[in-house]
């Protein structure tokens, strides 16, 4: 039973915060609301009455919007196109009216403050812009009700605030928003009320008003959290890995431009940077799996390298925990431990023939260390939760004995438990002598686990911080650049 | 067992249930379908499609496909052939180069594996869609066929050759101990080896597969390489069982090779699958296609119902992974 007894209450004019880890309840609930889950107990009732929506089509003509995680867009249509899929304007002939959803789609982007020709194809827009054309789509509809799942996972900040603006816009029309969200500084900035969910049951809900950022977590988890690593240890300054300025373009465009720096043995070095700062083309580049032809000179380990692939750098020691774990870092149809020997497969198996015994217990070495959650090693991974899938990534990229370890957004969209988990493997690894790269767009993170912190804004460094001087404010700053 | 459970295996042996189903059925209405010469028949004959089936197999595996098998078939028929009736005359240099058995085989394989590669390169190295390069290696390669035998079929290869199609050994047809040898090797590949897993691991996510430094181009390249050198074994059966390599043989193969892949559960976006699925397929489609002969359902027929059969195969295997 993913629901149990769950009440809660959308006024309209307001926005109501839905809090709870992965597995709490809450794309269920709102997949009942939406009417994609038409079988359950209980009542929904809207406007005054009792009302059932028994597919997705239903609740939108009835005014309740569900603006999804993933995006649903088609790329080799335009926006427009997009905008009115399934429910096109036609004249009287019968035919597409386009000047007519033209001029609607012109006059919401400008709303959005999208500056976009309306017959831009998707395909073209970055991954933000998507996301706020899936929101415009939500708009198109006049809807009552607008629900909104974790809206800023792929956002930067700007594009957050225009969303937080039209947001306000949307109380004051007096329309009900209902809010998902990982990220409680957001919360707090735009919801009024919140509901927590826990294990499938309503734990508490109320204002927002005279909350805290440690009550509410205390709410999700039921205990109380703890991020904070000891960063006082002695380092022995051994610089591991070197970058001495690198350059990248990609299609005449900068991407990368001076990057230097160096990483201790041991060491957790954290880079902020906002979306499209250049972050994780700078882990790719280093990968060796950039495309555009990088300059720069990189040393691991005293030794100049120039890794041409994928192979070469996990070869030298090397690895990667890449930021789309589904796209970039699993074979979500193979098992559990053929997911964990994927990189190590051609040093462990020389002759070419897999030892079985070898690869299990290689993959029950990790399921143990790791603390992975799984019936067994047989199991598909794509039936585990995102922050044992995490884990099996972070398996895969330690079975090739790095000495660097590269983290691209190496909690997102995973629980608090499973994030607390991961940053303890993260702090033991350091202290193994492992050095750490953590590239990652959430502060608390950064600041919690990071030795020294690097901020990238337009392909540059722009600060470097110890983490005892830095400050959420500082970090912020520099990040967002001189120019804005 | 649950019922979910019980489903579940039952799901497994689906083909192998139709394929047991489908021989009762055709038994009960023709006495000759049963007989030991009628299975060794069937057997020999869908040795060719199986040798071919299994090359694709592997290549569909990693969400690619491969168009040329009928035309390089007939290619590396038509080389062996040539080599070992003729062998190569050089005019200028008053040379002449003999070929013994062994060469002209080693040699149609050779050319079958090169064409295979020409396919993985122009894949790999100029990211052309498996479908379009291979669609092109499928006229290129009929068309060297052409060259080579100038549009007439090489006839008369010599009793040893003859009897790599149509001997026997040890009560077995030649063809039907090649093939097992090929589907063994195959199984081992993609059960036992890391190019095997490598092979499920490209087509279930070849961009995870790339960053966990896979080399990605020398697998593909190898899958092809394997599938062209399978074709060339399949021409060189088909060669020798006639007696003669056609310039035209191996028309459409291409189909029937997909068709026992998709029939034996493979999913043509790849990485899900299996060689002895593969193999099912094949029989499947071998045991319908002699079936129908013995029950005397006219040629056109034939391909109405076969048609039928892989639709049927392809709801069947949707509908089973959606319950999974």
């Amino acid at each position: 039973m993913a629901l149990e007894n769950v009440s809660m209450q959308f006024p309209a004019g307001k926005v109501t915060a839905i809090l709870g880890e992965n597995g709490a309840g809450k794309s269920t609930l709102m997949k009942i609301l939406s009417g994609v889950y038409p079988d359950y107990e209980g009542q929904v009732i809207y406007k005054g009455e009792v009302v059932c929506f028994k597919n997705p089509r239903e609740a939108q003509n009835a005014g309740v919007a569900i603006i999804h995680q993933e995006l649903n867009l088609i790329p080799y249509l335009s926006i427009t196109e997009n905008l009115f899929l399934g429910r096109e304007l036609t004249n009287s002939w019968g035919m597409l009216d386009k000047s007519a959803m033209r001029g609607k789609a012109e006059e919401l982007l400008k709303k959005l403050k999208l500056e976009l020709a309306a017959d831009t194809l998707i395909a073209d827009l970055k991954v933000g812009q998507q996301q706020i054309v899936e929101i415009a789509k939500a708009l198109l509809y006049d809807s009552e009700v607008i629900i909104m799942d974790e809206p800023t996972s792929a956002i930067s900040e700007s594009e957050a605030n225009i969303l937080f603006d039209i947001i306000v816009n949307l109380k004051a029309e007096n329309k009900a928003v209902v809010y998902i969200s990982h990220k409680l500084n957001e919360l707090f900035k735009i919801a009024d009320n919140y509901v927590v969910l826990r294990d499938g049951k309503t734990i508490e809900s109320g204002e927002m008003a005279g909350m805290t950022h440690d009550a509410l977590i205390h709410k999700m988890v039921g205990r109380d959290i703890d991020i904070a690593r000891s960063n006082e240890e002695t380092m022995d300054k051994q610089v591991l890995f070197d970058v001495a300025n690198i350059c990248l373009s990609i299609s005449g465009k900068s991407v990368l431009n001076d990057i230097s720096f160096s990483l201790y043995k041991g060491e957790i070095l954290g880079i902020f940077g906002l979306m499209g700062a250049g972050r994780t083309e700078l882990l790719e580049t280093l990968l060796g799996t950039c495309d555009g032809t990088p300059q720069g000179i990189v040393t691991l380990d005293g030794k100049v390298v120039n890794f041409k692939s994928a192979t070469q750098a996990i070869d030298a020691g090397l690895a990667l925990v890449p930021e789309d774990r589904k796209k970039d870092g699993l074979v979500l149809g193979l098992d559990v431990k053929n997911n964990i020997s994927l990189s190590s497969l051609h040093t462990t198996h020389r002759t070419g023939i897999i030892n079985n015994q070898t690869e299990v217990g290689l993959a029950q070495k990790y399921i143990s260390a790791l603390k992975i959650k799984t019936p067994s090693e047989k199991q598909l991974v794509k039936n585990l939760s995102g922050g044992n899938q995490q884990k099996i990534v972070l398996a895969k990229c330690l079975a090739t004995g790095p000495k660097v370890l590269m983290l691209d957004e190496p909690t997102r969209g995973i629980d608090i438990n499973a994030k607390n988990e991961i940053y303890k493997l993260i702090a033991e690894l350091a202290k193994d002598g492992l050095g750490i790269i953590m590239v990652s767009s959430e502060l608390p993170e950064i600041l919690a686990i990071s030795d020294r912190i690097l901020v990238m804004a337009d392909g540059r460094i722009t600060a470097e911080f110890k983490t005892a001087e830095a400050t959420e404010d500082k970090i912020l700053k520099a990040a967002i650049g001189e120019d804005i | 067992m649950s019922i979910l459970q019980y489903r579940a295996q039952l799901s497994k042996f689906q083909s192998l249930i139709a394929l047991v189903l489908l021989c009762i059925g055709i038994s009960l209405m023709s006495d000759k379908f049963l007989t030991i010469d009628n299975t060794w028949n069937v057997m020999r004959q869908i040795s060719v499609n199986i040798c071919i089936s299994v090359g694709m197999t592997m290549v569909i595996l990693t969400s690619g496909i491969d168009l040329s098998v009928g035309s390089v078939l007939a290619f590396c028929g038509a080389i062996t052939a040539g080599l070992l009736k003729f062998g190569i005359e050089v005019p200028s240099g008053n040379l002449y180069i003999g070929f013994t058995l062994l060469g002209a085989i080693l040699i149609g394989l050779l050319a079958g594996s090169l064409l295979g590669l020409f396919n993985g390169w122009t894949i790999t190295k100029f990211k052309i869609p498996p479908f379009v390069a291979t669609l092109a290696m499928l006229t290129i390669a009929r068309g060297l066929t052409m060259l080579w035998t100038k549009g007439y079929p090489i006839s008369d290869l010599g009793e040893k050759f003859d009897y790599i199609g149509t001997g026997w050994f040890l009560g077995i047809p030649l063809p039907v101990w090649i093939s097992g040898i090929v589907v063994i090797i195959a199984v081992i590949i993609t059960n036992k080896t890391v190019l095997g897993r490598y092979i499920y691991a490209i087509g279930g996510n070849e961009s995870a597969s790339r960053l966990s430094g896979i080399n990605i181009n020398k697998v593909k390249m190898t899958v092809y390489a394997i599938a062209g050198v399978l074709s060339a074994v399949g021409g060189i059966m088909v060669t020798s069982r006639l007696d003669s390599a056609q310039p035209n043989a191996g028309m459409s193969y291409e189909l029937d090779s997909i068709a026992a892949v998709v029939i034996g559960g493979t999913s043509l976006s790849g990485g899900r699958g299996t060689i002895m699925g593969t193999v099912l397929g094949a029989v499947i489609i071998g045991v319908l296609n002699n079936g129908l002969v013995l029950l005397n359902v006219s040629p056109f027929w034939q391909q109405v119902v076969k048609g039928g059969v892989i639709l049927l195969a392809v709801i069947i295997d949707k509908a089973n992974s959606k319950n999974d």
